[in-house]
């Protein structure tokens, strides 16, 4: 069993501090969702996990079965197992996404013991028939000319290939159409077991019909402010989130957000 | 301090090099004109680069012997890496400015296509070699280095396809640079009769580190009615040649030209490439790639020019700059008074990856028609860090990112050079350059 353990993090963005003191702790083997109004921070969190460059973490830790994740370049927490599908993934001309996804491997590899091409395209074919997605989009260019839910499903495609062992998904759900929700739901799914833990970032319940979480945490002005079990978010859909600003005597739920 | 203009060879020297060649009388004396017009002439003015001080005029020797290739087994291995050795049916190897090698398949030669180095060509095709050599898309007086050329010619292709031939197979050149004496003096005629259809694609490449010479190359591109050609070069020159290069398109009524330029001398380089479409509903597309490093200083020229009602022009030009390369990339499409209905699209790139490096990106639109189309983009810029920060969250080690955003900055062209071993070679060289 892996462990993520989150500690007190605080998060600034071009000097705007957004995380305040977050705490969160999740395993393998474990869905955590992450739900929360617009603004919050919740895609900061993301961000801040992975390493992006414009977030600067100010205090607290985070660290994957002990190792600090604050020390590491990039590529390097993705060597350690975090995956983040991001919300809005780069394009990139010139390069297929075939090409990408193979050096993404390769890359967790020793020299000389790279993915075999024959291996790889078996692989590849079969998980891109599995998320229902064209076999020319291998040979396209990294989500360049990518429609909004083409980008989710290639975002889900490199997790199922890259097999991390935690994945972050930010607002995975946002402007997918239901029939496309229930293929990247199914990739995650078919993700879940030992090996494998998740915290998926939305706002949404409609997610979380079909990736049942087994935890629920609520965000708001860059904190974790409740957590629960899945009936929380139903009862977010239900009931929105003004109950837990009035239990909590939260007037603005917001942080202020630079962008 | 202004560098006199000495011409390096004088009017008999000319006269009597055309005489060991053999050249006909029209040639002979179209040598003769030029050097006169030579010493006259103005240099050209490439657009933001100053090359007064650029020595485009002196060499050691004019014409160096090398010896030929008895098969294609003799060749150094860098050079085979670029040939397809069994599978290439058609093709020319010149080494220095000597004629070293020379196949083409009976199936070509039945048809009546002529592919033979350039001086083989004016002596034994000479009306046809007469009637297009810098009469249609380049004229031997439109500046010093262009009337240099005509006196000098020491190398180069000629390739004619005639009326309906579809030539399926590439045809492939190889310029060898393996003196360091040697100037080149290449003239490339690639003439595409009406409804015919050719694929040619040259490689110049220096073995020596560094080289003496000059490197003076033009070459035309006729297509006639209906001809397609496509039209892919490589050019890996190496440092210390001064090179002027200009390669040009004359386009007839609904011919296409696709260029696919692989830019990548490690010499001083002024390069031009215009095309004009003169005929109705002819099309051009112009994409060149470039990377400069070094203390290199570079003028790249794209310019397609719509003189046709419905022409269409499209330039690409992505260009790479590192250390203290200097680089001006003038895109230029231009439409005439007349050519209703055309579209000029023009698009220019520069990558940044040293503080040092310079490049500007200079898109022109020139136009003197109503009823037309046009747009450009234009960018100058580092790596993009979310670019980055989005592959190396895969787990991409930033050095290897980088590697592959400028890969992909580069594919345009390498992606549609149209033979594998020389596409191979491009990546390669690139690969080089960029680490």
């Amino acid at each position: 069993m892996s462990t993520l353990v989150i500690k007190d993090l605080h998060v600034s963005i071009e000097d705007k501090e957004i995380l305040k003191g977050l705490n969160l702790t999740i395993n393998t083997n474990e869905v955590h969702a992450i739900m929360g109004p617009n603004g919050t921070g919740k895609s900061t969190l993301a961000s801040a996990i992975m390493g992006h460059p414009k977030y600067e973490v100010t205090q607290g830790t985070i660290e994957i079965d002990g190792q600090n994740v604050l020390e590491m370049e990039v590529d390097e927490r993705a060597k350690a197992g975090l995956f983040l599908a991001m919300q809005y993934p780069s394009e990139i001309s010139g390069v297929t996404n075939a090409d990408f996804i193979r050096s993404a491997i390769n890359a967790r590899r020793e020299e000389g013991n790279e993915v075999s091409l024959m291996k790889f395209i078996r692989e590849l074919d079969k998980t891109m028939d599995f998320l229902e997605m064209d076999q020319d989009m291998a040979q396209r260019y990294l989500n360049e000319g990518f429609s909004g839910g083409e980008k989710k499903r290639n975002e889900i495609l490199q997790l199922m290939m890259i097999k991390p062992t935690f994945a972050i998904l930010d607002e995975i759900d946002s402007g997918l159409d239901i029939d496309a929700l229930k293929v990247v739901a199914k990739g995650i799914n078919e993700m879940r077991g030992e090996g494998f833990g998740c915290i998926a970032i939305t706002h949404y319940q409609r997610l979380l019909n079909y990736i049942t979480p087994d935890h629920v945490h609520v965000m708001m002005q860059g904190k974790v402010v409740k957590s629960g079990g899945p009936e929380l978010a139903q009862r977010l859909e239900a009931e929105g989130y003004d109950w837990i600003k009035k239990e909590l005597g939260i007037e603005d739920e917001t942080v202020e957000q630079a962008n | 301090m202004t560098v006199e203009t000495k011409l390096a060879l004088s009017a008999e020297e000319v006269s009597s090099f055309s005489q060991s060649n053999n050249e006909p009388t029209w040639f002979a004396n179209l040598r003769a004109t030029a050097i006169e017009k030579a010493a006259e002439l103005p240099m050209p003015k490439p657009d933001k680069t100053n090359i007064t001080k650029w020595n485009f005029t002196e060499f050691p020797v004019h014409t160096v012997e090398s010896a030929p290739f008895n098969s294609l087994d003799e060749l150094p291995t860098e050079i085979k890496e670029i040939i397809d050795i069994k599978g290439q049916e058609n093709l020319y190897i010149q080494r220095n400015n000597t004629p070293a090698f020379i196949k083409m398949s009976e199936e070509l030669k039945s048809l009546g296509v002529i592919f033979t180095d350039i001086l083989t060509a004016v002596r034994e095709h000479s009306e046809l070699v007469q009637k297009y050599f810098m009469t249609e898309a380049v004229k031997v007086d439109e500046h010093k280095l262009t009337a240099y050329h005509a006196a000098l010619v020491n190398g180069g292709v000629f390739v004619y396809v005639p009326k309906n031939v579809v030539v399926e197979k590439p045809l492939q050149v190889v310029f060898i640079n393996d003196n360091k004496e040697a100037s080149l003096f290449n003239h490339v005629l690639v003439v595409a009769d009406s409804n015919s259809s050719v694929t040619y694609v040259e490689t110049y490449v220096s073995t020596v580190e560094q080289s003496q010479g000059q490197a003076n190359l033009i070459e035309e591109v006729v297509a006639l009615d209906n001809a397609q050609v496509t039209f892919g070069a490589v050019d890996v020159l190496a440092k210390g040649f001064t090179t002027y290069v200009n390669r040009r398109g004359h386009l007839k009524r609904d011919a296409k030209i696709e260029w696919a330029l692989g830019l990548m001398n490690d010499s001083d380089t002024i390069s031009e490439n215009i095309t004009h479409l003169v005929g109705d509903g002819s099309l051009a597309n112009s994409k060149s790639v470039v990377v400069g490093r070094g203390v290199q200083k570079q003028n790249f020229t794209t310019e397609i020019r719509h003189w046709g009602k419905n022409s269409e022009g499209f330039i690409l030009k992505h260009g790479v700059m590192k250390e203290s390369a200097q680089t001006i990339f003038n895109g230029i499409g231009k439409i005439e008074h007349g050519a209703t209905k055309s579209n000029a699209e023009q698009e220019s790139r520069v990558l940044m990856l040293s503080e040092n490096a310079r490049g500007d990106a200079n898109p022109m639109l020139l136009i003197d028609e109503d009823d037309v189309m046009a747009g450009h983009a234009a960018s100058v810029g580092r790596v993009d860090p979310v670019q980055l920060y989005y592959l190396m969250s895969r787990g991409i080690s930033k050095a290897e990112a980088e590697r592959l955003i400028i890969h992909g900055f580069l594919a345009p062209v390498v992606n549609n050079i149209p033979i594998e071993s020389v596409k191979a070679q491009l990546t390669k060289v690139i690969e080089g350059k960029v680490r």
